[in-house]
């Protein structure tokens, strides 16, 4: 095992490598700000990893390494805001899943929190065992900058992922990190405390399957974090008190899972049917009431965004969305294949999802694409295409993948588009992105210059990963 | 294609409340005015006038019923749909921490084959899993609507508790597998003796956290800031019922474990709302009468297990007779499409007349989750929740023409049928769609 693993980590190596002059100029090239207007022909320089000039008529330094930008078009680098890139032994899908009918769960997840993989849980016997709950953990604290995912999403133009812990209720908080290679996990960390990671997925059943005990069903998850909301509302109160004066004061039992949700700026909800929606809308707001600290919400999956119900509940809340490009797949069929057990329901589903990014945007709804483990470059591409067949505008996908997430994390002044000053992450491709057609020639994170693998022409394409599908989530 | 789509949205949403004439049927009020042929006039959602002879309000909307009988909305006592996930929390003995109402599934399809069964509020409750279980509510059964919009506004809530197997878990004492197939550890109680345990430690549970707030909120109302308690959702749900603000629902079958609940409930100082399944109540019926609970029963569903041998037909008839309020539930989603046929059983074993046997799926458990000021019966000023059946709703032939609930139509045979060759030709039309997309894939790649 640990010989692949060096083996998978040398290979990794000879085609990632990273170059990094201090100051480079792409010349010459089409820029598509995505904050301002498209310059046809212009000149970005990047120095010491930042922007440091954007414009038409930009002089190139002396000693900068230039690279002719004729006939190449240069994009900021794209953001993942929902990603377990990097996770140590996560499934590529962040799976936000499952959605079969109103009934199935909303994600798929069952796995246990990671702190317990050492050590077997113990059964729950209720909220105050804080089951599936590792709300303290910060993904940048288990980064693994080796992960080969991280060069097979920067395929696609990924230059910045926003990473999460998934196992469990509350997972923990995500952060967000450049997908540079070779560097100390730290160095990868734009912010590390991005925002609490919560799935409804785990146990179902009458006797409490899933073998951990409590909670054993949707409703018991549901009771389980207003609980937990409502712990940490208490536990506050009395800490505050105890700050304020000890003397004659039994002392508040420290409790990090109470620690670490208050610790969290953000929530991301699951939904992904129009009642999950307007059941999940529901409970954050409610949440919000509880918390005794300031908290956003995020709606992550968003199947059903593309109904008229689900786009007037999102207008109303404000709330913004990150919509899976994990698009629901018909059954693989044989030719006199029973069609008897498909529902019109279920047929309208998979027909109109990838409709809802092109939906949200004419309503205004706040929303990012997330990859949802969608990893191949190739198969990243031909889900963004598929939206904009559907009538997602090509600036609007650019956007829900660059400036838009950044707005949701509150980094838009450091990342998501082209400015003078910002983090040097872009994408140079040859033809349209999300083409196609189009070949990403290169990605510069944080300055440096990676070159992806070109995509095999007529196979499958992009270097290969674990199959999604196969997560064993579903 | 989008002319289709169109139409079918339009055949599946409700008709907006407005002035109904239903005229010239056989009304079977379930209220003082028992049965009559005549109107029913329906405005802004309620019953405005009744009688053989009515005013037609100008621009009324006239149902014509005649040879049809109208009987008011079916409401079943015990039933498990319109829940997303599970409707058991069972990895613990008490669960009154989980409410059905935050898992409420108005997408279900039992809500609309309930309603073409001719029910139009049900009484949603937890699973039988634990001794305490989790809260219920009931909700109308309004198809199209959302979750929120479904629920019964101003209808007290409710929690399930449950006795005897399912609780102690018989046939499963060590733990074993569960429905998902993955191995439970032991959980108490194995025995009734530990069912009664756990009911009464739970309550005292609840005491002492019911007496924690009461004295936190005298301080507060003597203008102190103390810190208050830590709210357990748990705790709270059992202390609701020490304040008679929650019913209590408890699925029981043999009569020693009900007379065990009724001293549980008065050493506690509370009362059992109704007994569900209850099928030894005959046995038990004038301690079932003396505590004031009703009895909410099968028609003729029995022996399923050991719990239910000793079960009788005649048991609604017999407990009616001793002044118990009885209705006949259906705990399924099939059954609870025949409630009709359900009443019309009881008129045959234990001979009960059309009206009480009606009643038992109408006017009884409507006082049962304490909602018959508004539902139940054919009254003047109560809500327009209505069935119309093409003849004797007692019948195995009678067939459910239209309901209304507060007055807005949501099921119509008619357009009902009329609108399934549009679905049909919808589904087929997606389904040619998906299947010439996947062609066109298979083909671009042959690989594989």
């Amino acid at each position: 095992m640990k010989k692949l693993l060096l083996l998978s980590f040398l290979c990794c190596c000879a085609y990632a490598l990273a170059e990094a002059p201090s100051t480079v100029a792409i010349h010459n090239a089409k820029i598509v700000t995505v904050s301002g207007p498209v310059i046809a022909k212009g000149t970005v320089i990047l120095k010491n990893g930042l922007i440091e000039a954007v414009g038409e008529n930009v002089a190139v330094p002396a000693g900068a390494w230039v690279v002719d930008g004729e006939g190449m078009t240069v994009y900021p680098g794209l953001i993942d805001g929902l990603s377990t890139v990097g996770m140590p032994g996560a499934a590529p899908a962040a799976a936000a899943g499952g959605g079969r009918g109103g009934r199935g769960a909303t994600t798929a997840q069952t796995a246990a929190p990671a702190a317990a993989q050492a050590a077997p849980a113990e059964r729950s016997w209720g909220p105050e065992d804080r089951p599936q709950t590792t709300s303290w953990l910060l993904a940048a604290d288990e980064l693994q900058a080796s992960d080969r995912r991280v060069e097979t999403v920067r395929g696609s133009g990924i230059t910045t992922a926003v990473t999460f812990p998934t196992r469990g209720i509350f997972a923990g908080q995500g952060s967000i990190i450049d997908l540079v290679s070779d560097v100390k996990p730290a160095e990868m960390v734009l912010v590390p405390a991005a925002g609490q990671y919560i799935s409804l997925g785990a146990g179902r059943g009458f006797g409490g399957g899933g073998g951990g005990g409590f909670p054993s069903s949707l409703m018991g998850i549901i009771a389980y974090i207003r609980q937990l909301y409502l712990d940490a509302n208490h536990y506050k109160l009395v800490k505050d008190a105890y700050a304020k004066d000890p003397r004659g004061m039994q002392r508040p039992e420290y409790d990090r899972a109470l620690e670490g949700l208050l610790a969290s700026q953000r929530i991301l909800l699951p939904a992904n049917q129009l009642i999950e929606i307007d059941r999940m809308l529901r409970f954050g707001a409610e949440l919000k009431t509880i918390a005794p600290v300031e908290q956003h919400m995020i709606l992550y999956g968003a199947r059903q965004a593309y109904r008229p119900e689900a786009v007037e509940l999102l207008k109303k809340a404000n709330v913004p969305v990150l919509l899976s490009l994990r698009w629901p797949t018909p059954p693989a069929r044989t030719a006199d294949a029973d069609d008897s057990s498909e529902t019109l329901r279920a047929l309208i589903e998979r027909d109109k999802a990838p409709s809802a990014p092109a939906v949200l945007q004419k309503a205004g709804v706040k929303f990012a694409l997330y990859s949802d483990g969608t990893d191949a470059p190739r198969d990243f591409q031909r889900a963004v295409k598929k939206a904009i067949d559907e009538g997602l505008s090509r600036d609007e996908a650019l956007r829900a993948l660059t400036l838009s997430p950044a707005e949701i994390y509150g980094i838009s002044d450091r990342v998501g588009s082209i400015e003078k000053g910002k983090i040097a992450n872009l994408v140079v491709t040859k033809g349209e992105i999300f083409d196609n057609s189009t070949q990403v020639v290169m990605v510069f994170v944080d300055g440096k210059k990676y070159t992806p693998e070109a995509p095999a022409m007529g196979g499958r394409g992009g270097p290969a990963t674990d199959d999604p599908g196969a997560g064993g989530n579903r | 294609m989008k002319k289709i789509l169109l139409g079918t949205l339009l055949a599946l949403a409700p008709l907006g409340a407005d002035t109904i004439v239903i005229q010239n049927a056989t009304v079977m009020t379930e209220g003082p005015k028992g049965i009559f042929k005549g109107s029913v006039v329906v405005r802004d959602g309620k019953i405005a006038d009744i009688g053989e002879k009515v005013m037609v309000p100008a621009g009324a909307t006239i149902i014509e019923a005649g040879g049809q009988y109208l009987i008011p909305g079916i409401i079943d006592c015990h039933s498990h749909i319109a829940g997303s996930g599970s409707i058991n929390e069972g990895s613990v003995s008490v669960s009154s921490m989980v409410n059905i109402k935050d898992i409420i599934n108005p997408d279900d399809i039992a809500i609309y084959r309930a309603l073409a069964g001719g029910v139009t509020t049900a009484n949603i409750l937890h699973g039988s899993a634990n001794s305490i279980g989790g809260q219920t509510l009931p909700l109308k059964m309004r198809w199209g609507k959302s979750a929120q919009e479904l629920i019964f506004a101003g209808a007290t809530p409710g929690i399930k508790f449950a006795l005897g197997e399912n609780p102690k878990r018989s046939g499963n004492p060590q733990g074993g597998r569960g429905a998902t197939g993955a191995i439970q550890l032991g959980r108490y109680p194995a025995t009734r003796m530990g069912v009664e345990d756990v009911i009464r430690e739970a309550f005292n549970d609840a005491k002492a956290y019911k007496a924690d707030w009461d004295a936190y909120d005298a301080k507060v109302a003597k203008g102190e800031h103390p810190i208050p308690p830590r709210t357990d959702l748990k705790l709270q749900a059992l202390r609701e019922v020490l304040e008679g603000k929650r019913y209590v629902h408890v699925h029981c079958y043999r009569a020693d474990e009900i007379l065990m609940m009724i001293r549980a409930a008065d050493d506690n100082g509370f009362k059992v709302r109704t007994f569900q399944h209850v099928l030894e109540g005959y046995k038990v019926a004038k301690e079932i009468a003396e505590h004031g609970a009703g009895a909410s029963t099968f028609s003729d569903w029995w022996a399923y297990k050991i719990e239910a041998i000793d079960a009788i037909p005649f048991n609604a008839a017999l407990m009616a007779k001793k002044g118990i309020v009885v209705s006949l539930n259906s705990d399924d989603a099939e059954l609870m499409r025949h409630l009709n046929t359900e009443a019309g059983k009881a008129m045959k074993y234990g001979g009960m007349s059309e009206t009480e046997a009606l009643a038992m799926v109408t006017i009884n458990p409507a006082k049962q989750l304490g909602i018959d000021k508004t539902v139940g019966s054919i009254e003047v000023g109560k809500d327009a929740d209505l069935v119309l059946y093409d003849g004797f709703p007692l019948s195995d032939f009678a067939k459910v023409q239209k309901v209304w609930i507060d007055g807005t139509q949501y099921f119509d045979r008619d357009k009902e049928i009329a609108a399934q060759a549009a679905k049909d030709a919808e589904k087929q039309q997606l389904l040619d769609k998906e299947k010439s997309a996947q062609r066109s894939q298979a083909a671009r790649r042959p690989n594989q």
